[in-house]
């Protein structure tokens, strides 16, 4: 690999701020409220997309007209007026930092708690780094590592430029515009997302984040990510991020879809920390998700999920265990505090023979909040011998929250194993006591026994995720005990 | 090291101890004996401040300075450590990670830098080799599954890590076998020093063939109505308690 000098990194710099001058230039023209098909078309054209795309999307709106917003879940919130939105407002740039010095201390305190190093906090912070900021060389390295591959990972707009095949064939081809109103919705105006492609037998040497595409201009409102692992790939995929995360717009409809073709595996991890409102319950992110995967022939997908943030959470990773011998897996963590409501959980489709699915979901609900697990076991009548085990662990804290359990089970054919197991617990003053004696103050003895209940899963992710997510989940049930 | 005077507590209302006085120093070991329902188990919880219990009169003196109002977890930086007479499990949580917690807490509490972890292994191995614990238990959820005689080890266990002034051991015989019970004796004899000081309470004398008491302290309805030296738990066994209600009710 050739050396990567001082000329280079100020040659992508100069670039980097030519794309923000670009920004800066349309930050202005920002979409008036409300939806029609002048309004995607126009979202179209503002992303240069090809006629295939703009069809596509008016397509997904023509559908979503047709479409009631779901009642089903076992949350209450106010509806959101889908024609007082703007569906098209460029990333905003946030103002420059000079300093840490600057930045809310309560954020600041908040990182510090997280262990995020000093270079990370200003990156999250807008902090302005210099020259030799070292996450921006690393970035570097990893992008030529993986062009040296022949793996492509870039935000979607350009995918849909620079790969057009790749996307025409699978886009949609998961989750499509049908599937619900807010898949319907995303595909008709998405602003971007990831898309990533791992050639055949590649396996990707490192863990793959967003993190790493370091000329995003930060999270978009209806975000659409593609996943595709060619045959016999790997890769490991890193969503989302433990600093808390603010954002001026209440709602959130993202649609992933993942593609592991014949004897591919995807493992996707998502730390998931949305403002989810002050402690009255006031202004949180609403997300409503679309995920899910599908599994050909001995492909494997796993999903992990920490859920902390969002006053809303609506989000149900799937696997669709189509090829013979697939495996779907769902770890799953969903935190309550306050006001906040969450009805999580997935869906593991068995279509093919030998298909095997496991699901482990922990929910702790503290405060007045609302917990519910939601999961669909389904054995098609082609599914010989699909094994399925469920367990879902529920944690209570206080007297005044919720732990609901909804497992649905659809067999139809009888060779099927299926395994449910649930549990409901709450932390005992016994066990607080205990903890006391032996020197444990009250809040970490909450910490050590969430973290104990938790740890099947926080096994599951990455390490470096896996510190900062057990630290995000002591600072989410922080006061919550009183 | 402990003194207590003239303590009265009370849960929901209804009054257990009706005005202990007890002085323990260092080097000592007392035995507290008494019949079910004399106040033993409260005691025991009252003094490392279970917050169930509610001290209505009365102090409590940790050399020389009162605990009464402190939280448990601050009686516990200051040295008092009590041995459960039913453990608590907590899934997940190894014995390892709950211990090696403890100790950094109570370094922390105390202005020090977290024990270093080559430091904690060495004094783990150290101090479940004194305990005859095998290693395979110290990676396992903190009681859960635990026999009557492993969740007692791993109470000793606890003590001899975290190095009390003041252990109270709160009916630690009950659900033991003879090896158990020579085991746990043995080490909490190996942990006894000049400057700790160790509260047997139990109800029945064979653990003081083991830990032998300076003094036991017979508990009666909230009071201590006799004190003596290990004899005393002798004539117990044999004669019961009855003869004690008899003469502090005659």
């Amino acid at each position: 690999m050739s050396k990567y000098t001082e000329d280079d990194l100020r040659e992508e710099l100069k670039t980097k701020e030519y794309e923000y001058g670009f920004y800066t230039d349309i930050e202005a023209d920002k979409f008036p409220a409300g939806l029609n098909e002048d309004i995607v078309r126009a979202i179209s054209k503002k992303k240069n997309e090809p006629e295939w795309m703009t069809e596509w999307r008016l397509e997904a709106f023509r559908i979503w007209q047709q479409m009631e917003e779901p009642e089903w879940a076992n949350v209450n919130y106010e509806k959101p007026d889908f024609q007082a939105i703007s569906y098209y407002s460029a990333p905003k740039q946030k103002p420059k930092l000079n300093s840490l010095d600057e930045v809310d201390p309560e954020m600041l305190a908040t990182f510090e708690k997280l262990g995020i190093s000093l270079e990370e906090q200003k990156r999250l912070a807008n902090v302005a780094v210099d020259i030799v900021m070292d996450s921006v060389s690393v970035a570097t390295t990893f992008k030529e590592t993986l062009a040296e591959k022949g793996i492509i990972f870039m935000p979607i707009s350009e995918a849909i430029q620079e790969h057009p095949e790749l996307v025409k064939k699978y886009i949609g081809s998961v989750v499509p515009p049908t599937d619900n109103f807010y898949a319907a919705l995303n595909s008709a105006v998405f602003s971007d997302g990831s898309f990533c492609y791992i050639p055949k037998g590649v396996r990707c040497p490192m863990e793959l984040s967003t993190y790493f595409r370091i000329n995003e201009g930060g999270t978009g409102q209806f975000e659409r990510t593609l996943v595709v692992a060619d045959e016999s790939s790997y890769v490991s995929y890193l969503e989302g991020c433990t600093a808390p995360q603010r954002d001026e717009n209440q709602l959130h409809a993202a649609v992933v879809e993942l593609i592991a073709m014949e004897d591919a595996e995807i493992k996707y991890s998502t730390v998931q920390n949305w403002f989810p409102g002050d402690a009255s319950g006031k202004g949180g992110v609403f997300n409503f998700v679309t995920k899910r995967g599908l599994c050909e022939t001995n492909a494997k997908i796993s999903w992990t999920q920490v859920e902390t943030g969002s006053a809303v959470t609506w989000k149900y990773p799937s696997c669709v265990l189509k090829g013979n011998n697939s495996v779907g897996e769902f770890y799953s963590i969903a935190v309550t505090n306050n006001y906040q409501q969450a009805d999580t959980g997935t869906k593991m489709i068995h279509l093919g023979k030998n298909t095997k699915s496991t699901i482990i979901s922990k929910g702790i609900s503290a405060g007045k909040s609302q917990n519910s697990y939601r999961g669909l076991v389904q054995i098609g009548p082609r599914a010989e011998n699909a094994r399925n085990f469920s367990q879902c662990d529920s944690l209570l804290m206080g007297n005044e929250c919720g732990a609901h359990t909804f497992p649905y089970i659809e067999a139809k054919n009888k060779s099927a194993q299926i395994e449910h197991e649930a549990t409901t617990s709450k932390i005992g003053e016994d066990q607080l006591f205990y903890c006391n004696q032996r020197g444990i103050d009250t809040e970490k003895a909450i910490a050590l026994i969430v973290n104990g209940f938790s740890k099947e899963v926080l096994n599951k992710l990455p390490m470096e995720f896996a510190v900062e997510a057990q630290k995000l989940l002591e600072i989410s049930l922080e006061g919550s005990v009183g | 090291m402990l003194k207590i005077e003239n303590l009265h507590a009370q849960v929901e209302d209804k009054d257990i101890l009706k005005g202990i006085n007890l002085e323990v120093k260092p080097g000592e070991v007392h035995a507290i004996m008494g019949p079910n329902g004399a106040g033993k188990s409260t005691l025991s919880s009252v003094i490392a401040g279970n917050e169930n219990y509610e001290v209505t009169e009365g102090s409590i003196e940790l050399d020389g300075e009162d605990i009464s109002e402190l939280a448990p977890e601050e009686r516990a930086h200051a040295g008092v450590f009590l041995s459960f007479q039913y453990p608590v499990e907590i899934p997940g949580v190894t014995v390892t990670n709950f211990i090696k917690t403890a100790i950094n807490e109570s370094r922390k509490a105390q202005g020090l830098e977290e024990m270093p972890a080559k430091d904690m292994l060495k004094k783990i191995r150290e101090k479940s080799e004194l305990l005859e614990i095998d290693r395979k238990f110290l990676s396992r959820s903190l009681n859960e599954g635990f026999s009557g005689g492993e969740k007692k080890r791993n109470e000793i266990f606890q003590m001899a890590m975290l190095e009390p002034k003041l252990a109270i051991l709160d009916e630690t015989d009950s659900g033991l076998d003879i090896d158990a019970l020579r085991i746990v004796a043995n080490g909490v004899n190996k942990l006894k020093s000049e400057d700790n000081a160790v509260v047997v309470i139990t109800h029945y004398q064979r653990l003081l063939d083991y830990i032998v008491p300076d003094y036991v302290h017979v508990l009666h309805d909230g009071k201590i109505v006799k004190t003596g030296d290990a004899s005393l738990a002798l004539e117990l066994e044999k004669k019961g308690y009855d003869w004690i209600k008899e003469e502090v009710n005659s």
